[in-house]
């Protein structure tokens, strides 16, 4: 008896973390995001559950994370920060699923078209072709994606130039270097990280051609250990800042920085938290700028159908992080870096997008 | 281009040593099971939940001493679960396994989120030290290789272990505990995923990540195969993958074009296919590894 009773428990329990996990977690409105570090560390919105929306509107936008989910630390999280910020200041309510594989994506689009979301979101590369496949299949719905282009009339897409961003972050590592030699840890080769790539490597040019860059693809964004391993790998050959664009993996790269006491260069959001002598920047990516302003234009009745935003430096998409740490770098850094930063926004310096232009490319002088 | 060979050899080594040292561990838990005759894929769960319970308790306690026995407390009750579904309830041990991979990922996701309120990673805790330029868990594993091999083919408990693996009738009729034994077995494939786990969050790093042990716990159950069983076979089969880790490293930043990095990545993959095939050496698996054994009378 005692084994058909355990058998019975185990199968409930089981069936309902299934449950639990693959229909995806609704959060509600107004929870804090979970995916900050602590407030005192970084100090942003944090909408808080007193502070109602001065007029709500009947709009809903939906979101569908990828696999990351809403605790990637990163684009998903970003995102999240968007559709809150939205909340604050349109009055709009949202519906979040987050993703826990890739083969539940398009049940989580159907799942937040049926329940009424004005305008669908699909975060991160990943998502491509469930959103592409649901835009064909809802003509009279809305969507939005990340990081990626859905050519379809009813889908707005969103990319970003990270090699501008990239470029500032790899001109104060090609200025700061003391070895002569960088390097960039990237997570998986693809279009996307070959931007940062690209970027980074122009910078480290223009701030000074003979400093060397040693490049290495962990071909994972989750796995810090290895992220580690190449970092102290590259550190004992000499470099003396890495950059990495590389999720999860490059927590282990910012680690690697503070066991050798040398720098490293964060990704996506500012990173400075995770190792405050070590971080000396972070390259930012605003998804949360990207997603709000597409939220916006929408409930302004503009909605950016069939148009592929890209969102660099002069739109502040990209840029550097605030926590810098100017103190600890050559003087006069910032200003150097600001003009350049200036250059790209007025189209007198156009950054490399690929790893092979990056090659070529030379730096032309302010 | 300028970095002497010396140096990048010595890098190479200590690369791989740091790749080999997590995969080493769960992969001595894997043998413990399967020579016991219970198949553990869930030693990537084990490895993950170990990793978290080893960032929790070195947390909560400001040492990572403590952290160590947590992962190993941790450890311990996710393969308990295991054990008692696949060897009490003749559990299908695939099944059980996935559940239990699935439910490290779940339950350390939670906990991430309860007790330090924010994703992604924890903050960062008491890290094990290094011992000269290595760290102290890298050493232990290679110490525990031995003694594994030691407790598994010298000793009388060993033998036992290895016979309900192979016959479990024979070794019962012989008056030897079964289901002690793959008690035994599966429980200290929970000790060794744990130590996998803190190798990762508080040896090799100082803070737990979410989905940290990314595949190597599946990667581990690889080298335990293409070792044959044996925890001597494991280190010389981890070190291997862990060098084939490094290399790729190594070939990226001396500029060596035309092998793709994916190459090394799936390498553990296709050499345990092969060995499995009979392509390179002859790998058997214990006669009795993944069959509930059940006492008739």
């Amino acid at each position: 008896m005692a084994q058909k009773w355990f058998a019975k428990v185990a199968v409930v329990a089981l069936t309902l973390s299934l449950l639990a996990g693959c229909g995806g977690s609704q959060q509600p409105q107004d929870q804090t995001p979970s995916t900050q570090p602590p407030a005192s560390q970084q100090p942003q919105e944090q909408p808080q559950q007193s502070e109602k929306p001065a007029n709500e509107i009947d709009f809903i936008v939906g979101m569908a994370t990828d696999v990351g989910g809403l605790n990637d630390d990163s684009f998903n999280a970003a995102a999240h920060r968007g559709i809150l910020r939205a909340q604050q200041e349109l009055g709009t309510d949202h519906v979040i699923i987050e993703s826990q594989r890739p083969e539940d994506y398009i049940t989580n689009l159907q799942t937040l078209i049926d329940s009424g979301a004005d305008i669908v979101w699909g975060v991160g590369f990943m998502m491509q072709a469930s959103i592409d496949e649901m835009a064909q299949a809802n003509p009279d719905k809305k969507f939005g994606i990340v990081d990626e282009v859905v050519n379809q009339p009813n889908a707005a897409s969103v990319l970003f130039k990270e090699q501008e961003g990239s470029f500032l972050v790899g001109y104060i590592a090609g200025k700061s270097t003391k070895t002569g030699k960088v390097g960039f840890v990237g997570g998986v080769e693809s279009p996307v990280i070959g931007r940062f790539e690209a970027g980074y490597r122009a910078g480290v040019k223009a701030a000074n051609p003979d400093v060397q860059v040693d490049v290495v693809y962990a071909a994972a964004f989750d796995d810090p250990e290895k992220g580690k391993n190449i970092a102290l790998t590259m550190f004992d050959t000499g470099s003396d800042i890495i950059f990495h664009a590389a999720g999860g993996t490059g927590q282990g790269v910012i680690e690697a920085a503070k066991d050798r006491n040398l720098y490293a260069i964060g990704v996506d959001s500012d990173q400075n938290y995770l190792a405050p002598e070590n971080v000396i920047t972070s390259m930012i990516k605003r998804v949360d700028v990207a997603v709000f302003e597409v939220i916006k234009q929408t409930v302004e009745g503009n909605f950016p159908g069939g148009e592929t935003l890209r969102l660099g430096l002069a739109e502040d998409g990209v840029g550097y992080a605030d926590s810098t740490l100017w103190d600890k770098l050559p003087e006069g850094l910032q200003e150097e870096v600001d003009k350049w930063a200036q250059a790209i926004k007025d189209g007198k310096v156009v950054v490399p997008e690929t790893p092979e232009e990056a090659d070529t490319w030379t730096a032309p002088t302010l | 281009m300028t970095v002497a060979f010396g140096t990048i050899l010595l890098t190479f080594i200590m690369a791989t040593l740091r790749a080999t040292t997590p995969l080493l561990l769960a992969a001595l838990g894997g043998v413990f099971s399967e020579r016991a005759g219970v198949v553990n894929i869930a030693l990537e769960g084990i490895m993950l939940a170990g990793a978290w319970g080893a960032a929790y308790f070195s947390f909560i306690s400001g040492s990572a001493w403590i952290g160590l026995l947590g992962a190993v407390f941790i450890g311990v009750i996710m393969a308990g679960l295991h054990a008692v579904a696949s060897i009490k309830y003749y559990a299908d041990q695939v099944v059980s396994g996935t559940a239990i991979n699935l439910l490290a990922v779940g339950f350390t996701e939670f906990m991430l989120n309860r007790i330090w309120g924010q994703a992604g990673s924890s903050p960062e805790v008491a890290s094990l030290p290094n011992i000269g330029p290595l760290n102290f868990m890298i050493y232990l594993a290679f110490i525990l290789a031995i003694v594994s091999w030691v407790a598994l083919y010298r000793t009388p408990w060993g033998l036992r272990l290895r016979s309900v693996g192979e016959h479990p009738l024979a070794a019962d009729t012989l008056g030897i505990d079964v289901f002690k034994m793959r008690y035994a077995g599966v429980l200290l494939s929970g000790v060794l995923g744990g130590l996998a786990g803190a190798s990762l969050s508080i040896g090799l790093l100082s803070r737990f990540v979410d989905g940290m042990s990314a595949g190597k716990g599946f990667i581990a159950l690889a080298a335990m195969i293409f070792g044959k069983w044996n925890p001597l076979g494991a280190v010389g089969a981890t070190l291997l993958f862990g060098a084939s880790q490094s290399l790729s490293v190594i070939f990226q930043l001396m500029g060596i074009q035309g092998i793709p990095t994916q190459f090394f990545n799936m390498l553990p993959y296709v050499l345990t296919m092969l060995i499995l095939a009979g392509f390179v050496g002859k790998s058997v698996a214990p006669a009795a590894d993944g069959i509930p054994y059940r006492k008739t009378n």
